[in-house]
């Protein structure tokens, strides 16, 4: 399992975000270019669209010990394919009405909009997304039960 | 066996400054399957990409990762390193470890951490990637032009120039645009007719272009090099080939007071016209809704006074289907409607005109033959008052957020012309600021005010109030913190210009994406500024974003050079992350095919082994059409069987990278 704690004691998050190609990774290469920092605890993954998110990778994640999972995609209505950001959106509010559910908080998860622009919006959503799982603490409530075996 | 090589950029201090990359490298030799591990000053450069390209000869490498900058940047840079060693370009997976990483992260051991997750994501990856070839698709050697101004006749002449067809696809009866109904430019102030009318002319002539007027674009589909366009060609009621423009029709029809768009609604023009003396082509067009032997069946003048036995009373809409290789997009712009502007008191007092109204009251060929009068009374107008920013940056619901740009430097063209043509006419402008950046702007700008002496009032103005056949204008003048009231007879708007009302249906048709004001977005705003992000797809003119001529101009033949650039090749490799169906899996149920946005994926019948005495049986499954899928993997998570996969973006490879990322 991931290290979630500093040298000092300090709780840090593993955040996963994915992002589509088009809008929001390019939007978190504008962060980066625009020097907009953001806790390094987040951590990119690129797919081509945020409709190639299926909602298994976002489980596989907390299963993994993840203790929150955002999905960034194009605008509504900006997507490159179409209609790629409207699949995404529905698929992860029925996801999301179910993880409770599931045994995960639903706050660990959230979708947002980011362009290929807005490097300063790419880096608040980060700020406020990790600042918002640190409060939330560490995802306890999945664990996969095999990992933790074989580590006892 | 995996053997990967993992190379990790410097990129100068870029990412060692706050990257401890001797460690990243150390790190990545640890991972399971990594045979190799360096890190070099500049990956990018040549001595760097020799490096890779050696150590994939000397290490049998078979797979490659790149720890540097965006995959953005220098992907295709390193497919083509990777290439160049003999190994398949897509076995190459890059981990961003500077925009994502060391730019952001200040903290070495922070940055130096994240790296190296980067780096394992990135190898987990790799490992899981599969040999792809490009396909490869012809070119199209033609360009559609959507929108006939100024931006889509220059892009289309400078095409045609060098040697492509090009097709015009214009919405009116006559190309020209915006720019016909121009008295004259700014800053030099010649007349917009004479610069614009030989290149209409010039577009009609050209047998490379063929220019499909009074027509719209219906549906486009395909891709970069073959595009298969609709275009539909609106019954205009009279025969192009036949019409020779003598204008016989016009003078006699009896149905003469219907609104004339070319003016504005200055004045009118008869069910049958011709929208103005220059038109291109100049062929008359009936308008149905006006046309009395259109509505009643009686009359049909129109056919009795024409000598070439042009009109045809029951022509119909046409469809064309054509291919194109490249599409300019050139849709121009419109001021915005003002009937949210009470205070001005727009739609209460005909004195109170838009500047592109004004432009037709002081032009030659307009309602008043150049004559400057009022439109209430046809009297002569003694003070003119100028209002700036009329829904231009503009904070409220009502208006744009955006400066218009233009405005500042017309204004100052209308109130030099009018206090040249009428001395005693005196003029007054309200302003925010007056934005003159441009070659000889500023020193036009002065020249109105030194020179010809035109008021400039810093202020807006509160309320245009109707009385007495004249209008009170109540404003503020901020300089001398005083509240002005002027008589005026005549108020000028200088509204705010928006994409044309088509361009958000063009860009769902064209899947090019727009941004909040609708002005297309283009694929970077400083390096690729006439390219739309969609491959194939390119930006001419106000489409993109407000421009006055000369810029749209430039533009417009930027736009061309890349068209030309892209029709010039012979072959286009196409993207080969693309879906594929497991046809074992595929159980045909249709749900990929209703998700694709492309209409990639049809049905076939195919014979499996089974079990069983029947030995076979045929099921539908799943196909994709490899040219018209785009790569997006809405289907892949729609798939209820698992069935559908996207190559380079497969569901192991996310999984693995996911699983890298939690370990």
């Amino acid at each position: 399992m991931p290290v979630k704690t500093t040298e000092n004691g300090e709780f840090k998050p593993l955040i996963v975000a994915f992002c589509c190609n088009w809008c929001s990774y390019a939007g978190a290469d504008l962060a980066g270019t625009s020097r907009l920092s953001y806790p390094a605890d987040v951590k990119i993954i690129r797919v081509p669209c945020s409709c190639r998110v299926n909602p298994l990778f976002i489980l596989r994640a907390f299963q993994r010990g993840a203790d929150g999972v955002i999905i960034c995609g194009c605008h509504p209505g900006d997507c490159h394919y179409t209609t790629g950001n409207y699949y995404a959106r529905r698929r992860m509010t029925l996801l999301f009405s179910m993880l409770d559910y599931l045994g995960i908080e639903r706050k660990r998860t959230r979708v947002e909009w980011v362009s290929a622009a807005e490097g300063v919006r790419f880096s608040e959503v980060m700020n406020d997304f990790a600042k918002h799982i640190t409060e939330l603490g560490e995802n306890k409530k999945l664990e996969d039960l095999r990992c933790k075996k074989s580590l006892d | 066996m995996h053997r990967i090589g993992v190379f990790v950029c410097w990129c100068g201090t870029n990412i060692a400054a706050t990257v401890d990359v001797k460690a990243v490298a150390e790190a990545a030799r640890k991972e399971p399957g990594v045979v190799f591990a360096t890190d070099y000053q500049y990956m990018c450069s040549e001595a760097g990409q020799a490096l890779i390209r050696q150590a994939i000869k000397d290490n049998a490498l078979t797979g490659v990762v790149i720890c540097s900058c965006s995959p953005r940047m220098h992907e295709a840079t390193f497919r083509k390193t990777v290439q160049a060693a003999g190994l398949n370009p897509y076995m190459l997976e890059i981990a961003n470890i500077r925009e994502q990483c060391s730019w952001i992260h200040k903290d070495i051991k922070e940055g130096t951490e994240k790296a190296i997750i980067l780096a394992r994501t990135a190898i987990a990856k790799v490992m899981l990637n599969k040999p792809l070839t490009a396909g490869e698709s012809a070119v199209t050697k033609r360009a559609l032009v959507i929108g006939g101004g100024i931006a889509g006749i220059q892009s289309a002449l400078d095409i045609a120039e060098a040697g492509y067809e090009v097709d015009i696809v214009e919405k009116q009866p006559t190309i020209g645009g915006k720019m016909t109904q121009i008295d004259k430019t700014f800053p030099t102030l010649d007349c917009a007719a004479c610069i614009l009318t030989p290149k209409m002319v010039d577009a009609a002539q050209n047998e490379k272009i063929k220019i499909f007027s009074y027509s719209q674009v219906e549906e486009v589909k395909g891709f970069v090099g073959s595009f298969k366009a609709k275009i539909r060609k609106k019954a205009r009621f009279v025969d192009e080939n036949l019409c020779t423009g003598c204008g016989d029709c016009t003078s006699k029809c009896p149905s003469k007071k219907n609104k004339n768009e070319f003016n504005l609604g200055l004045d009118n023009r008869p069910a049958i016209y011709i929208p103005f003396a220059q038109a291109v082509p100049k062929v008359a067009v009936i308008d149905a809704e006006a046309c009395i032997k259109k509505k009643t069946g009686k009359c049909g003048l129109c056919e009795k006074v024409c000598s070439a036995g042009a009109i045809k009373y029951d022509q119909q809409d046409e469809i064309i289907e054509r291919e194109y290789g490249a599409i300019v997009v050139a849709t121009g712009f419109n001021p915005i409607k003002l009937d949210k502007y009470d205070e001005y008191a727009y739609s209460q007092s005909p004195d109170v005109v838009t500047s592109l109204e004004l432009e037709r009251l002081m032009n030659a060929a307009g309602p008043t033959q150049g004559t400057l009068l009022r439109p209430s009374d046809g009297t002569h107008p003694h003070t003119i008052v100028f209002i700036q920013c009329v829904g231009s940056r503009c904070d409220d619901a009502r208006g744009k957020s955006y400066c218009s740009k233009i405005c500042c430097m017309y204004t100052a063209k209308h109130a030099m012309l009018i206090r040249e043509k009428y001395p005693d006419t005196d003029v007054h402008v309200f302003y925010i600021d007056v934005r003159t950046p441009g070659k000889n702007f500023d020193e036009f700008y002065r020249r109105a005010v030194e020179q010809y002496g035109v008021d400039y009032i810093k202020g807006m103005v509160g309320k245009v109030i109707p009385h007495d056949g004249k209008l009170l204008v109540q404003g503020s003048d901020l300089i001398s913190n005083e509240q002005v009231k002027i008589d005026a007879d005549m108020v000028v708007l200088a509204a705010a210009i928006e994409p044309d009302p088509t361009a958000r249906s063009v860009a769902t048709m064209l899947t090019a994406s727009i941004d909040t004001n609708d002005f297309f977005t283009e694929a970077h705003p400083k390096l690729r500024p006439v390219e739309s992000p969609t491959a194939g797809v390119f930006l001419s003119g106000v489409c993109q974003g407000p421009k006055d001529i000369p810029e749209t101009v430039a533009q417009a033949s930027a736009c061309a050079a890349k068209v030309i650039g892209l029709l010039a090749k012979d072959k286009l490799l196409s993207n080969p992350c693309v879906a594929r169906a497991d046809e074992s899996l595929c159980s045909g149920c249709s749900v990929c095919q209703n998700v694709c946005p492309y209409g990639a994926i049809t049905y076939e019948d195919r014979e499996f082994r089974i079990p069983g005495p029947k030995r076979s049986e045929i099921r539908r499954v799943a196909q994709v059409n490899e040219a018209v899928c785009q790569g997006c993997g809405a289907c892949t998570v729609a798939c209820p069987s698992g069935a559908m996969d996207l190559k380079g973006f497969s569901t192991k490879q996310i999984m693995a990278e996911v699983d890298a990322i939690c370990r």
